[in-house]
């Protein structure tokens, strides 16, 4: 079937585009004949949220690689002629740190969001696989950005996670020296995250945010409830009962959340910008030594959970493969949700106990494992940072046992509000 | 979603308010990003004027200062050359340096300087910017009839008197730029600054 030019048959200089490119289709398509559901709570602001940090990642990162300058031997100053002598160079490199963290508070209550409301269930597997993979690659691009100050911090992370690769039996060294490109991490290491941390991985991540978003709108949005809004439709216009026009209510609404979200995210680039030292560490604000490692080396907060469940995994066979492997598992792991539960219901809301209790858990233990992987390794720590990762692999694997077995409640018709 | 009437003013007056507090947000948020496209402090320092020291400069010689990542020359002129300035006149595009873009008030004379042994003026061609070739050496009859030293430039055929003054016939638009400079001793221009004549310098 082709195409057909125009299907609203607009006028004018709107009819001339439309005539030529698909603009007030996409407009219906997408926002004011897109029909959610009426109910979204606090926890459906994260998705816009997330794309407005994409769009300040992406802007200030534009205007930071105007004056940034990779390379081992100018990283450091560049950026601190960046805090100095640019004219508010250090407004926009403050939003640029706080938005990558800002990044991830955002991403994890948007996960969140879709795992206790079943927004991965049958037909909406894609777009928690794309999700995932948007995680993923926001970790490599989390992790790219972090070097590129080249302070000690940025130095020792680097060598630290690129060592991962050297626990591959056989070419693991030899792998570790490739990714480098050198014995050590050095001027061409920095190089080249540079250009995968403003070109390549951007690509990407625009490109999944395009899928995600295209996968969700061809099958619908889920809502707390869970409840499918096609299934009732009006008979005559045919639009979803419980559902309301994207634009004007959700734009309008989610305005209010971006105005919640830019308070906080303001109050912390004006009056505490690094975070009490977890949105800029302390080791990185002196430049990369290859002599003098840092106290305690622990990654940026939001990969605290991974870290510690690499941490925590012993060593075997004489190779510590086994701990990357875990880290690994523990963001795959993710991908296979929409599998794992078989709750023939899809929201929190209409679960039952085991459940409910099961992510009650599983959120807690996950708050817990990040704030153990940033601490200093010891006994307890590492003790601690073991069952912690039992258990976040046990909400996973039991899934299909405790969501099979689980007391559900009738889940409605109509949506509830 | 309710069926009562909708209230159209109220509505247009809330969409209007925040559109405009919206718009003033975006300005808000926009200015930084173009503000430090700005030279930063560093560029500021680095554009800062250069100190020319003339005591050694030979008459009919050229010294070379870079001010502002360009060539600035200091020509000191002999008695023959600023005779020579009003025999070429006839042959000149704008010999009363009319188009004031290209010299500062106080060189908008037949010399085109504050004083007429020292010509000052930016070593780059009017016409597509290179650096012209200076010829004292006259007649040349290879450069034009009636040459009286001046400046040839390779590139394109332009030619400029020795007060930088550009010929009729010539790829080149306009006179050679005299910068911003003053003498802050007989034996010292400061090239970047105009002169000081209510008691204060300023920068260009």
């Amino acid at each position: 079937m082709a195409i057909t030019p125009n299907p609203y048959k607009t006028t004018g200089f709107l009819g001339w585009i439309d005539d030529r490119f698909p603009l007030t289709k996409m407009w219906k398509d997408h926002l004011s004949e897109y029909y959610a559901p009426k109910n979204f709570n606090f926890f459906y602001y994260f998705g816009s949220l997330a794309l407005l940090v994409l769009v300040n990642q992406l802007l200030t990162g534009i205007f930071l690689t105007m004056n940034y300058k990779p390379g081992a031997e100018t990283a450091f100053d560049s950026v601190e002629y960046i805090m100095r002598d640019v004219p508010w160079g250090n407004v926009i490199r403050y939003m640029h740190s706080t938005g990558a963290s800002a990044f991830f508070v955002v991403v994890f209550l948007h996960m969140f969001r879709g795992l206790i409301y079943g927004s991965a269930k049958k037909p909406r597997e894609l777009i928690w696989v794309f999700g995932s993979l948007i995680f993923l690659v926001l970790m490599a691009e989390a992790f790219c950005g972090y070097v590129l100050p080249w302070g000690n911090m940025s130095y020792w992370g680097a060598s630290v996670i690129i060592n991962l690769f050297g626990t591959i039996p056989f070419i693991g060294p030899d792998l570790v020296t490739w990714i480098q490109g050198d014995f050590v991490p050095s001027d061409a290491t920095l190089n080249r995250l540079f250009s995968l941390h403003v070109i390549a991985l951007p690509f990407v991540l625009v490109g999944l945010v395009f899928a995600h978003i295209l996968a969700l709108h061809e099958v619908g949005s889920n809502n707390p409830d869970g409840v499918e809004i096609k299934k009732h439709k009006d008979p005559v216009t045919h639009i979803p009962l419980d559902g309301i026009p994207f634009h004007p209510y959700y734009t309008v609404k989610d305005l209010v959340g971006v105005s919640g979200f830019l308070i906080i995210f303001c109050a912390v680039i004006f009056f505490i910008p690094d975070g009490g030292g977890y949105f800029l560490e302390a080791p990185n604000f002196t430049p990369a030594s290859q002599l003098n490692t840092p106290e305690h080396i622990a990654p940026a907060w939001y990969f605290g959970s991974f870290y510690g469940m690499l941490r925590a995994t012993p060593s075997a066979f004489g190779t510590q493969i086994w701990g990357v492997l875990v880290m690994g598992a523990a963001v795959v792991i993710l991908f296979f949700l929409p599998w794992l539960d078989k709750s023939p219901v899809k929201s929190i809301r209409y679960k039952g106990p085991i459940t409910k209790a099961a992510v009650t858990i599983f959120a807690i233990n996950f708050v817990l494992l990040n704030y153990f992987g940033l601490q200093k390794p010891s006994p307890t720590v590492t003790v601690i940072s073991q069952i912690g990762t039992i258990i976040y692999f046990a909400f996973f694997l039991l899934m299909p046992w405790y969501t099979k077995i689980d007391k559900t409640k009738p889940v409605p018709e109509r949506v509830t509000e | 979603m309710s069926n009562e009437g909708v209230d159209g003013s109220r509505r247009r007056f809330l969409t209007t308010a925040t559109s405009v507090v919206g718009a003033v947000g975006a300005a808000a948020v926009v200015w930084p990003f173009l503000a430090s496209l700005k030279p930063s402090a560093k560029a500021k320092a680095l554009g800062a004027p250069v100190i020319a020291d003339i005591t050694t400069l030979e008459p009919g010689m050229r010294a070379t200062y870079l001010w502002r990542g360009q060539p600035m020359w200091i020509v000191r002129r002999t008695p023959e050359m600023l005779d020579g300035l009003k025999k070429v006149e006839p042959d000149l595009l704008d010999p009363n340096s009319t188009n004031t873009s290209q010299q500062p008030a106080y060189a908008k004379n037949e010399f085109r300087a504050i004083k007429p042994e020292f010509m000052v003026m930016k070593g780059v061609c009017t016409h597509l910017g290179c650096s012209p070739t200076l010829r004292t050496d006259h007649p040349a009859p290879d450069i034009i009839a009636n040459w009286q030293g001046g400046f040839y430039c390779p590139c394109h055929g332009s030619k400029f008197d020795l007060a930088g003054r550009v010929y009729k016939g010539v790829p080149a638009p306009s006179n050679i730029v005299v910068p911003p400079h003053r003498y802050e001793t007989d034996k010292i221009i400061v090239i970047g600054e105009d002169p000081k004549d209510d008691g204060t310098a300023k920068a260009a």
